[in-house]
């Protein structure tokens, strides 16, 4: 780790106009992957703006719409959220799969999804469930929102504030983790809406990405043996001592049906 | 008398109350005035020539005090780092042994070779400044595999080694050399049956919970150097410091280990960095401080096992093992460490028959350099290679000839009436039960109804597997002479002091050292039931050379069979003394005194002193036999064995594999071990818990693995897969006693077994619950991808 100037942020708006104003400034909140990375040496900020202080970033609430969750809500509080397990039980399901009791008690929802990590569980979900991410500036669509490997549509000086995810008719996500980290080697999410049904996969590829030819599969029948016959195509997925691109492009039909059997639980 | 904590009882830990609330005493929480810090610049090559280190840029740095290389070591005539044990090819000639600076001086040989070292104000201006050091490299070709190194026109890593060999060598153990070869390869043209495999032993990291550590500080004014170091046997540290490294008198060394967590045989050796520390703050007179990050850990702690391993097995149209022939690769990394040749000849070649009366064996093997950290005994040390080598070959006979692989292994045992029994391969087995042991762990298993819960299994859509391992090995090293025939460089005794108080309290100085055996707990257990003394008024001192006498240290589970042993000597002349101190007192000859539940007595009277008035007797010597005897009470005894001991025991273990994604998850597992007998059960099934724990992490979750050229691609917790408490079953775990007679406890040592034989146990499950697919082979780590890989071959029929 390297000496970095440590700012605590009042509001919202007093850590976008800092983030803004700094060359080298980072936002932390959980700090689950920041901070690993400082002790790396891999990041490197001159400034590390916390988020921790802002009331207006946490807590969970359930309108018409859907789940509206603030950005540094803890993977924690989402897991043992009572109305959460009632209205969107796909969303306490994932969350409890992330990391380890610590890693749930520090990391937050702002956090992983800004973070992008390839295998990381929460952008699968808000991929799949059409998930809208609010930020101080504007909104963005989960289809908008995860750009590339560790990148995001997100713009200098902007700070995600809160997160809403549809209610769906029924969603499920399965995984199965990387025995060294328990992030998701292959991490598939699906989502039933009375629109059509959505599938993301997380942990394969450089990004999260949805699955078209598994959507309409199941759009026409939600179901697992709707899945029979159906691969994933290895091309371009991740490549590493876990697994090779043909064992996860494999994982990803079996994680497909085990999600679409978890839905239909 | 004892307090209730005597021989066999389960007495709580001494020393958990500092452990758990948080007041253990770390080589890291040691701050002494002005320390500075050091900072290792490594090598991020795995081969390379050094033509030069410019470090001007790094001394313009804040509060960087020196930048120091291998050029400036030479010049202080500081010695390289020793080899402790020499091994002789077949052809006569000794093991290459390359000079191993501390710090490189013409080139590197691994990634993480030290190659100078930066000492500044804080840790952070350190490692700033380490990375202004800016090294000439010249990269030169390189490879990680042992195999490969082999191949022709290889990249040559040592001048001195051709063909990267370090040693080519056949086990001929003088009972039966020199025909060991012929006989084999007699059985083998005979046999009925031959079995036949080729096995990987993966590598390991050590992960020892403490990354190492070291601050040393020496004493302008006095000469005195201290060097607190996460060892596992501090006083030879400071003799190879004083004698082969540093060379100070030993009289102004003194080593400390204080508390050390954990050690797996990575804290034995001397290593680069403490060296590095105290010829450091020697130069600079000023203490300086080393602590590994676990990235370092990663990179510059001797790593284990990496064998490639062809074994066969000669049956008899009767299931009789009639023959085993051996041939083994070893990688032993870019330089020597200091025992790396030894563990996989004579800590290997010697276990190879197992628990079995196979007449010959014949054992060669290929020590080979690679560019990759340097390897060494790691938690079993050669003896976990041995078993797989046995284990997996015995299983794979059982289910070649269509046999009940418990009932192949009972036909084979070496039978209780046969002991002490020597080996072909070397050893004299003290005592066991094998078919006792057996009979145990199918009990615990419920061997019987396995049928069934496959069954249920396959109704679950899982596929079953029971696996099975029969594991022997040699604790308590070592018998000094035999070791010293064997190439060993020291010898291997123990020692103990016992100091009696004036008011009957007692203090042990121990040889031995606890980085988390417990120590503390159960040697005090071993001097309140000798003594008669409560347990509480015991105190275990360990870990300092200016306190003990001398010591050995703690591996190869030697603690308790050799430094107890030492301790219950030292006991004996203690009860020795005081009987004749109570004679005196009773007025009565010493030969009438018996001494028990901590009185002496005059035998068939009523007349007795206790421990305590006979203890201040010796030291308040008003009527005392001054004449006859010197005041005080304070034995020391060294205690070198007769033999090794020979724990051995059953593991058997039950997977359900996911044929999907090809996860195995481990059901079931028992533990069924002959320790002889047992001081503390608690401290010995902790033991059991955390061998069994590493010994399934090698065979499911843990591997070291390098790129073809020595990156080291598992360096970090991404990468590298601990085995975690919900990757592992409730373990069922039983002993069975059959005493050793080669030491007055009887005891032989738990602490590696479970290591030991967990892996073979685990695979032989997981191809059982594979081999309905098809599957007849699976290498350690058996993870997920190698599982669906192995089904996926085998189902298109590659």
């Amino acid at each position: 780790m390297r000496e970095f100037n440590y700012y605590r942020a009042g509001s919202v708006r007093d850590a976008a106009k800092r983030l803004g104003a700094s060359g080298n400034a980072m936002l932390l909140a959980g700090g689950m992957t920041l901070l690993p990375a400082l002790k790396m040496r891999l990041n490197e900020p001159g400034e590390l703006i916390d988020l921790a202080g802002i009331d207006e970033l946490r807590g969970v609430k359930l309108t018409r719409k859907g789940a509206h969750i603030g950005a540094t809500t803890t993977h924690a509080e989402v897991a043992g959220n009572v109305e959460l397990r009632a209205a969107v039980p796909v969303l306490p399901h994932a969350a409890e799969s992330i990391g380890d009791p610590q890693v749930r008690n520090r990391g937050t929802l702002g956090g992983s999804l800004a973070n992008n990590d390839p295998a990381a569980d929460y952008p699968a979900v808000a991929l799949a469930l059409g998930a809208t991410i609010f930020t101080n500036k504007r909104k963005i669509s989960a289809d908008d929102f995860f750009v590339g490997m560790f990148e995001t549509a997100l713009g200098r000086g902007e700070v995600v504030t809160q997160v809403l995810f549809p209610k769906p008719q029924r969603a499920g996500y399965a995984k199965f983790p990387n025995p060294a980290t328990r992030y998701a080697l292959v991490g598939v999410c699906v989502a039933q809406f009375k629109t059509g049904v959505r599938v993301a996969v997380t942990g394969a590829g450089a990004s999260v990405y949805r699955l078209p030819e598994f959507e309409d599969a199941l759009d026409a029948d939600f179901s697992e043996v709707a899945l029979d016959g159906l691969t994933a195509s290895a091309a371009n997925l991740n490549d590493d001592m876990h697994a090779g691109a043909d064992y996860r492009a494999h994982l990803v039909s079996v994680m497909a049906r085990r999600a679409v059997s978890l839905a239909l639980d | 008398m004892t307090g209730g904590m005597g021989i066999g009882v389960s007495a709580p830990r001494t020393e958990d109350r500092r452990f758990i609330t948080g007041r253990g005493r770390y080589v890291d929480d040691i701050n002494l005035r002005s320390q500075q810090y050091a900072w290792f610049v490594r090598s991020p090559h795995p081969h390379a020539e050094v033509r030069g280190v410019d470090a001007a840029d790094a001394l313009k740095m804040p509060g960087v005090t020196a930048v120091l290389t291998g050029a400036d070591m030479q010049a202080d005539d500081i010695g390289p780092l020793p080899v402790a044990w020499g091994i002789t090819s077949r052809d006569g000639s000794p093991a290459f042994e390359p000079e191993y600076p501390a710090l490189a001086t013409d080139r590197v040989r691994y990634v993480g070779n030290p190659v100078a070292v930066v000492v500044a104000e804080s840790r952070t201006q350190a490692r700033d400044a380490a990375e202004m050091v800016n090294v000439d490299y010249e990269e030169l070709e390189s490879m990680s595999s042992a195999t490969a190194a082999m191949e022709e026109g290889a990249p040559l890593i040592h001048e001195g080694a051709p063909g990267n060999m370090c040693f080519d060598w056949e086990w001929l153990p003088a009972a039966m050399a020199p025909d060991a070869r012929s006989n084999t390869d007699k059985a083998f043209e005979e046999a009925a049956h031959v079995v036949s495999l080729e096995l990987v032993n993966n590598r390991l990291a050590p992960n020892a919970m403490e990354p190492r550590a070291s601050l040393a500080d020496f004493n302008p004014a006095t000469g005195q150097l201290t060097l607190y170091t996460t060892s596992q046997n501090p006083h030879v540290n400071r003799l190879l410091l004083c004698t082969a490294t540093l060379k100070m008198p030993e009289h102004k060394v003194r080593v400390v280990a204080p508390d050390v967590g954990g050690g797996f045989g990575s804290k034995i050796y001397h290593y680069a960095e403490e060296l590095t520390v105290c010829w450091a703050s020697r130069r600079l007179r000023v203490p300086v401080k080393w602590t590994a990050e676990r990235s370092e850990s990663f990179l510059a702690d001797a790593q284990g096992r990496d064998h490639v391993t062809r074994v066969e097995l000669a049956l008899d149209a009767d299931a009789h093992f009639t023959g085993m022939r051996v041939d083994t690769v070893a990688n032993l990394g870019g330089w020597l460490s200091a025992f790396g040749p030894a563990i996989p000849t004579v800590f290997y070649a010697p276990l190879l028959a197992g628990v079995y009366r196979t007449p010959n064996i014949y054992v060669t093997v290929k020590g080979v350099f690679t560019n990759t950290t340097p390897t060494d005994a790691y938690r079993g040390a050669g003896r976990p290679e041995a078993c797989y080598a046995v284990e997996r070959a015995v299983d794979e006979a059982a289910v070649q000839i269509g046999m009940d692989p418990a009932e192949l292994r009972r036909r084979n045992f070496i039978q209780p009436d046969e002991f002490p029994y020597q080996s072909p391969v070397g050893q004299l087995y003290d005592s066991g039960d094998f078919e006792g042991c057996l009979d145990l762990a199918r009990e615990l298993n419920g061997y019987e109804e396995f049928a069934e819960r496959r069954r249920q299994s396959q109704a679950r859509g899982k596929l079953r597997g029971r696996g099975m391992c029969f594991y022997i090995e040699a604790c308590g090293a070592a018998p000094s002479q035999a070791a010293g025939q064997l190439g060993a460089r020291a010898g291997l005794y123990e020692v103990a002091t016992v100091r009696v108080h004036p008011s009957g309290s007692v203090q042990v100085l121990t040889g031995a050292h606890s980085h988390g055996q417990s120590h503390e707990t159960t040697f005090a257990q071993i001097v309140a039931e000798r003594l008669g003394i409560d347990f509480g008024n015991v105190e275990i001192v360990h870990g300092d050379t200016g306190e003990i006498p001398f010591g050995m240290g703690t591996y190869g589970s030697r603690s308790l069979a050799v430094g107890g042993t030492a301790l219950y000597k030292a006991l004996d002349k203690v009860e020795e003394k005081g009987r004749k101190i109570a004679a005196h007192l009773l007025e009565a000859e010493a030969a009438d005194i018996e001494f028990t539940d901590g009185q002496f007595r005059v035998a068939g009277t009523d007349r007795a002193v206790p421990f305590g008035d006979v203890a201040l007797a010796a030291y308040v010597p008003h009527n005392y036999p001054l004449q006859e005897l010197e005041p005080g009470l304070e034995e020391t005894a060294f205690f070198d064995p007769e033999n090794f001991t020979f724990p051995s025991g059953c593991y058997i273990c039950e997977v359900e594999v996911d044929r999907q994604t090809g996860e195995v998850e481990l059901c079931d597992f028992v533990a069924a071990d002959d320790f002889g007998n047992i001081i503390n059960p608690m401290v010995v099934e902790g033991q059991v818990h955390g061998g069994l724990a590493q010994g399934i992490g090698q065979a499911l979750l843990e591997h070291c693995r390098y790129t073809p050229e020595g990156q080291l691609l598992s360096g970090s917790y991404m990468d590298y897969c601990m085995p975690r408490a919900d990757d592992l079953p409730n373990f069922v775990v039983a002993t069975r006693c059959t005493p050793t007679p080669f030491n007055p406890l009887g005891v032989k040592g738990c602490g590696e077994a479970g290591a030991i034989g967990a892996p073979p146990a685990v695979i032989n499950a997981v191809l059982d619950a594979l081999r309905p697919l098809g599957v007849t082979h699976i290498d350690m780590p058996a993870t997920p991808q190698a599982v669906w890989q192995a089904i996926q071959a085998a189902q298109s029929g590659d």
